[in-house]
């Protein structure tokens, strides 16, 4: 896309202008014209084919292709990280490729991978058994051999018994047994091979069972492991050599072999015919290896072009696969030479659109154009926000509440700064917003390089949310100015204190208090409350109303918000009866204390706000006496609580008659215009009224929902405001933690004067303030803050029932892909 | 104890409970079975089954695919679930689990000494098996001559080998030794499975007893009506019926001494569960009667899923699973050999 040159100005308050257009494309520059849309991006196709499966629609077989097409490409990809390549990520980027090549080259780059892998294979399995054999050889002959040498020694011994003595005392039996009678010698069998090492115990355990325990197995095992001709894969493995008598055992021990997976291997008495086989096998080996290794040089040749075009290749397919997906939405038209498109488009974008339409046609070299045709729709358009790497963020927090309705007001503009402003109250220290702010700045720095690569979960997350995470940062140390807090730590930045003691000694300092000797400290608290008795009174009364003010700002922010909404609309009704009666419901109570807060901080009151605000309901005909603040306050209090009172009804009774008057008027006059105009006025009529003109009209219904509405307004107005306090809530435990670090680990440590002791304390410090004070505190203030927008600001206001606008767009094909 | 499986049973069993329902959300629904009914070519079914859970297994397959294909993937991606929740189980659903397959492991054995009898490849033998059902020593039962042997040799060894205490003669094998042998193996296993399961008690006791009672009861039938007309003699076939059940013990009297389909259809309309299945077919045909119990079974086992805390949900399952393969397969073949027709004979849907 062309970065916007000529878009219109940024309007995030309300959703881009949306049309339902038709266009009728041709079909012979139909792909050319989905493409340049794709490229384009700012049109999201309906599916006018959503009766049919995927596979009767007009394009399957196309997009089967695509689907095989992947496929290879993801063999090829299978292969090229076997052979430890990595696709090129500055690969050839020729415009000149179409899919029928493509296809067909992927076809024979296939089939060559297949031979070279099964020629591959077939070389490492004779390479393998090979392998297997010659170390078969090698153990059974020393098996074999060190067998001989014994046997060999006890025969001797055996022969010196007889010729050393007269065999009186020898038993007989002794002597039978040794002495080998070469009538009565059966000749031996045997096999040897491999076998599993996991599987040799019970190997010989069938062995054992099958002939009834007429063989001698003897196991060795081998040092490290082996490659396994059949499979390919290294296994541990035992040589083994069964001895047994007799042909039918003999069957019984290949079966078992079979079955075990062991290999058996020929092998021969003979020493020299031993060493001679070793040699023939260690020089067959030889050759193998060379010819195994030229192949491989081959493969990683093969599969290094295709890694070099890899990256092209796939995205063109998945490019050309998103086309016929989008294709196959299209229905098509009975004399099958032009497809029928219906989808929305913003307004602005309808010029490029047909520009790009017109393009297609004349690169296809079609006869005719697309026709671009608006239509009159009683549907409600898709929702389209245009946003910048900065406002995504913002808007994200909003979206996730509810994606906001067609062109209704969107919260996402003055959360952007009320969001972390909010934040703010709750996390003000100007120490750890500068950690935050350095935090976040890494991540705008290394925006470039980040965004490209993938990042783990978490990290994702707090990238993507980067440039709130500023905007929280920079309001945190703004607020923290103001709060005088830097890790609990005070500073005069913006001139001496204002207090001072009573006398030079300042001996009552601690009991009678200070004094003020200078003028006011000019930005935020005065340092030296810091530390003193009075430090939490004073503290909690400053944010608790600063709290209620906010709150009540914000609340009013969303109420006038609802005004926009009605008036964009046109709905006379939700202005008179809705906006209105709140309005003065909330002011004339929570207003009302906002402006005794200001009053008292100007004029310096001692006022009881809670007595001023209880007795105000319980009995307002009462004197206020010392309470009160400006003359004429108690007339003005009857007259608020009068119009709180009246809003009540106001906002529960008329809207709902009114309605039902209304629906009433519509279907009278709606036969009317049936009857007396003209077919296209009567169109006119029922696009402008919407569906609501069908709707069944239940007064019960409205009468209820109307009902719900105006209790949770009354209730709503009370709890949301003490929502509000939270914010005081969450910066005192923020400030009282953070002292509650530095006293009682960093002051602590350096007490003891002790290098160790005072490592260690550090240590801890620094774990506790980023452990618990930027990452949590950073969380649950970044969750309340959310709770506030969502919970107290929006419902004033917001309804969030409408859907995203997805347009078809190749920019997003490679993101929505792993 | 019964009702108070809710208060410990999350601490082994939730994490599993919940996978297994997790994939029971993922078996195909109707409208899936219709789209695939309409399928022209089998790559049309891998197009469909691309966009259920099967796709991942499926997708690398290169065109020309098979009906074997099909369902040996399919097969692959039941088993990979399975062998991930026996991973993860701990006694004693690690037992129950383990119970499921053994019955996959009879037909096995069954299907390796019928095959070596009749003196086929062991390793052709050994790709039919299904992969449940295997064991390490399975391919030596190709060894053994007789059931002794084949008792002494390999299955001492396995899970089995209990089950083999009732059928142990030195007999030569044949079709007729073995088939009595599946029958005897399959008795015993079914009623150790009800009698762990009783052990277990609560819900899953519950449960279980009906599903397996219904097995019990579905075998019972079958060897019946298979034994018609054999030289089985009624005591021998008295003895391979289970000894549980709904039929058991007076249906089992009765059907120990039918001697065509029409009596069996006598002694089962006495049950009021059987005789639904049975009012569905005419008299004298029995090639429905699978069809008509798989019906009730998938009916039966998915009614296990209504009921929270305990096993019964991982046979179901399980069995689920396997039916929806068994379709798949019979799809895929109709579509396969063209013919269209008479996809919907088989095809059981689960939902």
């Amino acid at each position: 896309m062309g970065g916007g040159t000529h878009r219109p100005t940024m309007d995030l308050l309300r959703s881009e202008p949306m049309q339902l257009v038709q266009l009728i494309i041709p079909i012979e520059s139909a792909h050319r014209s989905i493409s340049y849309l794709g490229d384009l991006g700012f049109f999201q196709f309906k599916d006018l084919n959503s009766e049919k499966s995927p596979f009767q629609r007009t394009y399957a077989t196309q997009i089967k292709r695509c689907g095989e097409m992947a496929r290879k490409l993801r063999f090829f990809k299978e292969q090229m990280t076997k052979a430890g390549l990595s696709p090129s990520t500055r690969s050839a980027m020729s415009d000149d490729v179409d899919l029928d090549n493509l296809e067909v080259k992927h076809g024979e780059l296939e089939a060559e991978l297949m031979e070279m892998n099964a020629n591959h294979e077939k070389l490492q399995h004779s390479y393998n058994e090979l392998i297997e054999y010659k170390l078969v050889v090698q153990k059974a002959g020393e098996f074999f051999h060190s067998a001989q040498s014994i046997a060999a020694a006890k025969q001797r011994e055996v022969e010196a018994q007889q010729r050393g003595e007269g065999s009186i005392d020898s038993p007989l039996l002794l002597e039978q047994e040794m002495v080998t009678d070469p009538s009565k010698q059966v000749k031996l069998g045997f096999v040897t091979g491999l076998v599993p090492r996991e599987k040799s115990l019970a190997f010989e355990r069938i062995l054992f069972r099958a002939t009834r325990g007429n063989v001698f197995l003897k196991q060795s095992v081998l040092e490290g492991s082996v490659t396994d001709p059949a499979s390919g894969e290294k296994a541990e493995k035992n040589v083994f050599v069964v001895f047994y008598s007799g042909e039918r055992a003999r069957n019984k021990i290949v079966k078992i072999c079979e079955a075990f997976g062991a290999n058996r291997y020929p092998f021969i008495e003979d020493l020299s015919k031993q060493f001679q086989i070793i040699t023939e096998v260690s020089g067959r080996l030889e050759e193998l290896k060379t010819t195994i290794d030229v192949g491989l040089v081959h493969q990683t040749n093969l599969l290094q072009t295709i890694a070099y075009h890899f990256e092209q290749w796939s995205h063109l397919v998945k490019k050309e696969k998103s086309i016929y997906h989008t294709l196959s939405m299209l229905s098509i038209d009975v004399t099958k030479k032009c497809l029928v498109a219906e989808g929305w488009c913003p307004v602005f974008a309808t010029n490029k659109i047909q520009n790009v339409l017109q393009r297609a046609t004349v690169d296809s070299n079609s006869q005719i154009g697309t026709i671009f045709h608006i239509l009159q729709t009683k549907e409600s358009p898709p929702t389209y926000f245009q946003t910048n790497k900065f406002s995504s963020a913002f808007q994200e927090i909003v979206d996730a509440y509810g994606t906001a309705k067609y062109q209704e007001a969107n919260p996402g503009v003055f959360t952007i700064i009320t969001f972390p402003f909010l934040f703010a109250v709750m996390f003000g220290d100007w120490g750890h917003g500068i950690c935050l702010f350095l935090a976040t700045s890494y991540f705008i720095i290394k925006e470039k390089k980040f965004s490209s690569q993938k990042l783990g979960d978490i990290t994702e997350m707090i990238f993507g949310g980067r440039y709130v995470i500023m905007m929280m940062a920079l309001f945190s140390i703004y607020t923290g100015l103001i709060y005088n807090e830097f890790f609990s730590v005070p500073f005069e930045l913006f001139g001496p204190s204002a207090y001072g003691c009573r006398d030079p000694a300042c001996r009552d300092a601690s009991t009678a208090g200070l004094v003020k000797v200078r003028a006011t400290y000019p930005f935020g608290v005065d340092p030296k409350w810091h530390g003193t008795r009075s430090e939490l009174p004073f503290l909690n009364s400053l944010k608790m109303k600063m709290s209620i003010l906010l709150g009540v700002a914000q609340m009013n922010l969303g109420i006038i918000l609802s005004y926009f909404n009605a008036k964009f609309s046109g709905n006379e009704l939700n202005i008179r009866y809705q906006f209105l009666p709140q309005m003065i419901f909330l002011n004339s109570l929570f207003g009302y204390l906002s402006l005794l807060i200001v009053v008292k901080w100007c004029i310096g009151s001692q006022a009881d706000l809670y007595h001023v605000m209880i007795y105000m309901f319980l009995s307002p005909t009462d004197d206020l006496g010392e309470n009160q603040l400006f003359f004429g306050q108690k007339f003005l209090q009857i007259v608020l609580l009068l119009a709180a009172l009246v809003a009540v009804p106001w906002m529960l009774f008329p809207k709902p008659f009114l309605l039902k008057k209304q629906h009433e008027e519509r279907h009278r006059g709606q036969s009317y215009a049936l009857l007396e105009n003209s077919l296209d006025e009567s169109d006119e009529m029922e696009v402008r009224h919407g569906s609501s003109s069908h709707e069944e009209f239940e007064f019960s219904e409205i009468f209820v929902h109307q009902l719900i509405h105006t209790i949770e307004f009354v209730l709503g107005a009370v709890s949301n405001t003490a929502s509000y306090l939270r914010l005081w809530a969450l910066s005192l435990a923020h400030s009282e933690l953070s002292s509650v670090f530095y006293d009682k680990v960093l002051l602590l440590a350096w007490g003891f004067n002790n290098i160790f002791i005072l490592i260690i304390g550090i240590f801890v410090f620094i774990c506790a303030t980023v452990g618990v004070l930027l990452v949590m505190e950073t969380l649950s203030a970044f969750l309340h803050a959310l709770r506030l927008h969502w919970v107290e600001f929006q419902n004033k206001f917001y309804e969030g029932d409408g859907y995203k606008f997805q347009p078809f767009s190749f920019a997003s094909l490679d993101a929505e892909d792993e | 104890m019964y009702g108070f499986e809710a208060m410990t049973f999350n601490i082994h069993g939730g994490y599993l409970e919940a996978i297994v329902r997790g994939h029971r959300a993922g078996l195909l629904t109707a409208a899936d079975y219709n789209n695939l009914c309409q399928c022209e070519t089998l790559d049309d079914m891998k197009m469909h089954l691309s966009a259920t859970e099967y796709g991942p297994y499926l997708q690398n397959e290169p065109s020309p695919l098979h009906t074997t294909t099909i369902v040996e993937k399919c097969t692959l991606k039941l088993v990979d679930e399975y062998k991930h929740m026996l991973c993860q189980a701990t006694e004693p659903l690690s037992t129950f689990l383990e119970y499921i397959t053994y019955g996959h492991m009879i037909d096995n054995v069954v299907l390796i000494v019928t095959g070596t009898l009749h003196e086929r490849d062991v390793q052709e033998l050994l790709e039919k098996c299904h992969p449940l059902g295997m064991f390490d020593s399975i391919a030596t039962l190709a060894v053994a001559q007789n059931m002794r042997e084949l008792y002494r040799l390999v299955l001492v060894d396995t899970p089995l080998a209990p089950y083999f205490s009732e059928c142990i003669t030195s007999e030569d094998l044949d079709d007729m030794n073995i088939e009595i042998m599946r029958n005897t193996l399959y008795k015993a296993y079914l009623e150790d499975f009800y009698k762990f399961c009783q052990k277990l008690g609560g819900a899953t006791a519950e449960i279980m007893s009906d599903l397996l009672a219904f097995e019990a009861d579905r075998r019972a039938v079958n060897i019946t009506i298979n034994s018609i007309g054999t030289e089985l003699t009624r005591d021998d076939r008295r003895k391979l019926y289970s000894n549980f059940g709904l039929l058991y013990p007076y249906g089992h009297e009765e059907l120990a001494v039918c001697e065509d389909i029409d009596q069996v259809r006598g002694a089962m309309e006495k049950y009021p569960p059987y005789q639904s299945i049975f009012s569905k077919l005419s008299y004298g045909e029995s090639q429905m009667l699978d069809k008509a119990f798989y019906e009730e079974e998938v009916k039966r086992l998915c009614l296990a899923f209504e009921q929270q805390f305990h096993y019964g949900v991982f046979f179901a399952y399980m069995r689920l699973r396997e039916q929806e393969i068994r379709n798949l397969m019979w799809i895929s073949e109709c579509v396969a050999q063209n013919q269209k027709s008479r996809v919907h004979d088989s095809v059981v849907f689960i939902f």
